[in-house]
């Protein structure tokens, strides 16, 4: 580093790579994040791609987004806006500039900003940052394009295996940007091309150059950034996206309960990485099953409960509409089973790389009949981790189907994921029939405190009987239309769920003396929580509540919503939490922050929203 | 150890007097007893409808689910537990109408399962519509002038899922019956067993040409592996081959002798001419084949998930956990 270069400090950094779908950036993103965890900063990850597989190149529907933002101290999004954008190509200038704050630095690509690709990219003119009002001293103009091209000459590699290290010399520049160390980098590409040496090589040049591109021009930029790290808590850690982490604790939750761990699932954006997780797991003896449809996959996922595994199956949205009847059959079996539903943009087909949070009734309500199930929303990517094994830990203990929420965001967003120790997790015991009940058993027996029946696994000989999703007898489990049965049943099944114990809702920022509490559920934890460091910065007061345990509600919630003068709900759809506790909370009639884009918050908006509700 | 046919028995069956479900239960538990797996070791696995009842007279570990998926769930239950025996007992609307998907999957997939299909070609349950192995023309409530569509058969649809076994039993026909459930559960993978069974009430008389056992006699084949496909009252009838078909031929005319007769192979990996037995009767002028069809030898899903979990076991250095997390890239912050 030449040192009549400053290096400045910053709190936090956000970066967006973006370009052609087939050019790179989650990679060039994903090596940057972990990069900077590395030296112990605080990440926070965004992928933003395409419906199409591969849309015709350089298409403006055809280009993928990926935002990193790292800290000093906590980051709790990926932040609003970047303060780097890297446009591979003309479209991605175009579509992704309204992802930069004012004055933020771009890198482009000159050599993909020819006629045809500004044509494709609907400039009308040469003149794209003018076009755009982009001052050009923000600009790093670089010939990306060609110089990897000088750079690789002499590799023996082809064109086309040379262009597509074009997203390495971005990430080495943006490496020299923020005074990165590249041997993390080059670790992390000689693990994965390990097979594949040359071209692990090839990358390891291109960063090279990009970097020392970065270095030899410094002039074109203002300052290097440099992001200190505060506060770091001591430990080992791991880059997690939130669908590995929901991976992780079914296998933890399976290995803890010492079951097999069963996974019926039909591919479906943007759950399916949990497939592709777990499908790789046979070493821990997980069973994985890819069905032939969703209902299927639910459906056999229950029959392996019922032949004594953790029976999991994974969805968006729309796999929940197809296996909404065979939850139904767990919940009038009362077996085990784990629903995960990454929810997307809806309704029907709607949005399937996008996220919202607008399954919340579906998930409580929708199935026939009284049909009552825990219902639990993971509130970041390696929050998914602790819901998952939670909620294998409810379903098996409590004998009920749950179903654990995440969304598109935190799937597949990504943050630092601190070792778990599992020897400090709770145990899971399900409640199978004891001995001394030999003889006295029957399938609809239960325990009296917690309601819940006492599970009988196949092969065990003297307690064969039937299950079914015809209503049954209270006691004996034979098929029952008796009417005063019905009902009771119907109240056992609630009051089985109504009992399980989950922890009070906690209360952050100005707690006693807030004149604002912002309550929300799940993916939006860490907006809601920028948003509300914002304003008490400001010196205004102001808290939050968050939910994670939505079905059962924690016990302190009416306590908690009724303590304050103003409430409001920020959800990614019209108002379902804010429903779901106004029928739970007598006299809670909270404002309302509702959005349904498809994109996650941004902290800004939030906090307008929720100061001009503290002028009211 | 030992067992009776009442030792799997539970329960007082609810079906109509006269259904061919009765017939077929006595047999399914006379079948077990024979077999001789514990009782609680077998689980077996309905749909919905009249037939799907059948679990609740059972001994045995069980479920009666929902409709059409019952080969879904026994799916499940196979995969995740192989050492259970397990049967799944469908209708014609359960199996192949709402649950055609499962059915044809299952058996794809090779999971080893003793799959029952009991078909009256009648939805009876919600009371006499027509089913999907319904023959065209076929009046009922729901088709009050007859349909316009095209039944299964469920062999060829068993075939068609690339499946390997294929069994068919007239209910009223105990031995028979017993028969090919023992030779269901001896094969190992999707064994598909074609139960024609009677609806008094709906349908009644649908398969009457095979019901009795003199009907049998005259309108029925009893085939077996490496016995010649002979038939008739007097075993004076016989199969051979014509052309890309089957021809009946008269034994002791124009000089056929037994010597002529094709030989049975249910063994025999391409189905084409055991899909022609299938195939025969209703009004070919063919007999209708009983017994097992089709038996073939081939990788069981359960079998080589099993093979594949261990093989992985031998090759990964994780095998807990704990073990999983340090195959990341992990950095340690002090």
């Amino acid at each position: 580093m030449s040192e009549e270069l400053e290096i400045k400090e910053l709190e936090e950094v956000v970066v967006r790579f973006s370009g052609d779908s087939g050019d790179g950036m989650q990679l060039a993103g994903n090596i940057f994040s972990t990069v900077s965890a590395t030296v112990g900063n605080s990440i926070s990850t965004f992928p933003d791609y395409p419906a199409d597989i591969r849309a015709p190149q350089g298409s403006l529907t055809g280009v993928s987004g990926f935002q990193v933002h790292i800290g000093a101290g906590q980051v709790y999004t990926p932040g609003d806006q970047c303060d780097v954008l890297v446009a591979m190509n003309a479209a991605a200038l175009k579509t992704q500039y309204r992802y930069a704050k004012p004055g933020a630095a771009i890198i482009i690509d000159t050599d993909s900003f020819g006629p045809k690709d500004l044509e494709k990219a609907a400039f009308k003119t040469n003149d794209y940052l003018g076009e755009m009002g982009i001052d050009p001293d923000r600009v790093i103009a670089c010939p990306i394009t060609q110089m990897v091209k000088d750079c690789l000459a002499d590799t023996g590699l082809d064109v086309k295996a040379m262009y597509k290290s074009r997203n390495m010399f971005a990430l080495g520049l943006v490496c020299w940007l923020f005074d990165r160390d590249l041997d993390v980098a080059f670790n992390y590409l000689k693990e994965k091309f390990a097979k594949k040496a040359g071209v692990a090589e090839a990358n390891i040049k291109v960063i090279k150059a990009g970097y020392d591109y970065g270095h030899n021009t410094h002039s074109s930029v203002t300052n290097v950034y440099k992001i200190e790290t505060k506060n770091k808590v001591p430990g080992r850690y791991m880059d997690i996206t939130g669908n590995k982490a929901t991976a992780y604790g079914f296998i933890a939750a399976a290995e803890k309960a010492r079951l097999k761990l069963y996974l019926g699932s039909y591919p479906i954006t943007p759950a399916t990485d949990v497939l592709h997780e777990l499908s790789k797991h046979k070493s821990l003896g997980v069973t994985t099953v890819q069905c032939e449809d969703e209902i299927a996959g639910c459906a056999s996922a229950l029959g392996a409960s019922f032949a004594g595994a953790l029976g999991v199956t994974s969805t968006s949205g729309p796999g929940i509409c197809l296996k909404s009847e065979a939850m139904n059959l767990a919940v009038i079996m009362e077996l085990p089973l784990v629903v995960l539903d990454v929810q997307r943009g809806g309704p029907a087909t709607g949005l399937p790389t996008k996220s919202e949070q607008t399954d919340l009734l579906q998930c409580l309500f929708g199935r026939n009949g009284e049909s009552p199930m825990p219902v639990i929303a993971a509130t970041s990517p390696t929050d998914c981790f602790d819901a998952a094994y939670q909620a294998s830990k409810m379903a098996l203990e409590h004998m009920t189907p749950v179903i654990l929420m995440t969304d598109a965001f935190i799937a597949n967003g990504s943050g630092a994921f601190k070792l778990p120790d599992l020897g400090k997790y709770p145990d899971i015991k399900p409640p199978y029939v004891s001995e001394e009940l030999r003889g006295k058993w029957a399938p609809y027996l239960r325990n009296e405190d917690t309601k819940v029946r006492y599970w009988a696994v196949p092969g065990r000989e003297g307690f064969e009987h039937i299950l079914g999703g015809l209503e049954k007898d209270n006691q004996t489990g034979a098929i029952s239309t008796n009417p005063e049965n019905h009902d009771l049943m119907t109240r056992l099944r609630k009051e089985k769920v109504d009992k399980i114990q989950v922890p009070d809702l906690e209360v952050l920022g100005d707690k006693e003396d807030a004149d604002l509490l912002i309550v929300g559920f799940g993916g939006t934890y860490g907006h809601l929580h920028a948003a509300m460091d914002e304003i008490r910065a400001s010196g205004k007061k102001i808290a939050m509540a968050h939910f994670k345990y939505i079905n059962p509600l924690p016990a302190n919630t009416a306590e908690v919503l009724l303590k304050y003068k103003k409430v409001v709900v920020a959800e990614q759809n019209m108002g379902q939490l804010a429903s779901w506790l106004r029928m739970k909370v007598d006299g809670f009639v909270p404002y309302q922050f509702n959005q349904v884009k498809g994109q996650p918050f941004v902290v800004s908006e939030l906090v307008n929203a929720f100061e001009d509700i503290l002028k009211k | 150890m030992s067992y009776t046919a009442q030792d799997y028995k539970k329960g007082q069956p609810r079906w109509c007097p006269g259904c061919g479900d009765h017939f077929f239960l006595a047999s399914l538990h006379k079948a077990m007893a024979e077999i001789g797996v514990a009782p609680n070791n077998i689980a077996v696995i309905s749909g919905i409808g009249c037939s799907s009842r059948l679990p609740h007279y059972m001994a045995t570990y069980g479920m009666n689910t929902i409709h059409g998926r019952a080969a879904a769930i026994a799916t499940g239950c196979k995969v995740a537990n192989p050492d259970l025996t397990v049967w799944q007992v469908s209708g014609d609307g359960d199996g192949l109408a709402i649950g055609g998907n499962h059915f044809i999957h299952a058996n794809r997939r090779n999971i080893n399962l003793n799959m029952i299909l009991l078909n009256n070609r009648i939805y009876g349950l919600t009371k006499g519509q027509y089913s999907p192995t319904s023959p065209r023309g076929f009046v009922s409530k729901s088709s009050p002038y007859g349909t316009v569509e095209d039944p299964f058969c469920p062999a060829e649809l068993c075939f068609g899922a690339r499946g390997h076994f294929f069994a068919r039993a007239v209910a009223t026909d105990a031995p028979g019956t017993v028969e090919i459930l023992k030779a269901a559960y001896n094969h190992k993978g999707a064994s598909v067993c074609e139960i024609l069974q009677n609806c008094v009430i709906f349908n009644n008389g649908t398969h009457d040409s095979v019901y009795t056992k003199e009907g049998r006699a005259k309108n029925a084949i009893y085939v077996e592996h490496g016995k010649p496909l002979i038939f008739g009252e007097n075993n004076e009838f016989g199969l051979v081959q014509e052309g890309f078909g089957l021809k009946i031929v008269e034994i002791g005319k124009n000089g056929i002798t037994e010597k002529d007769i094709m030989v049975h192979d249910a063994h025999c990996k391409d189905n084409t001419l055991q899909l022609k037995l299938a195939l025969m009767g209703n009004g070919d002028g063919f007999p209708i084949a009983l017994g097992v069809i089709r038996d073939v030898e081939a990788p069981t899903y359960d079998d080589s998930i099993t093979v594949q979990i261990e093989e992985v076991k031998a090759a990964k250095k994780y095998h807990n956990f704990t073990e999983l997390l340090e195959t990341n890239d992990i950095w340690e912050v002090k």
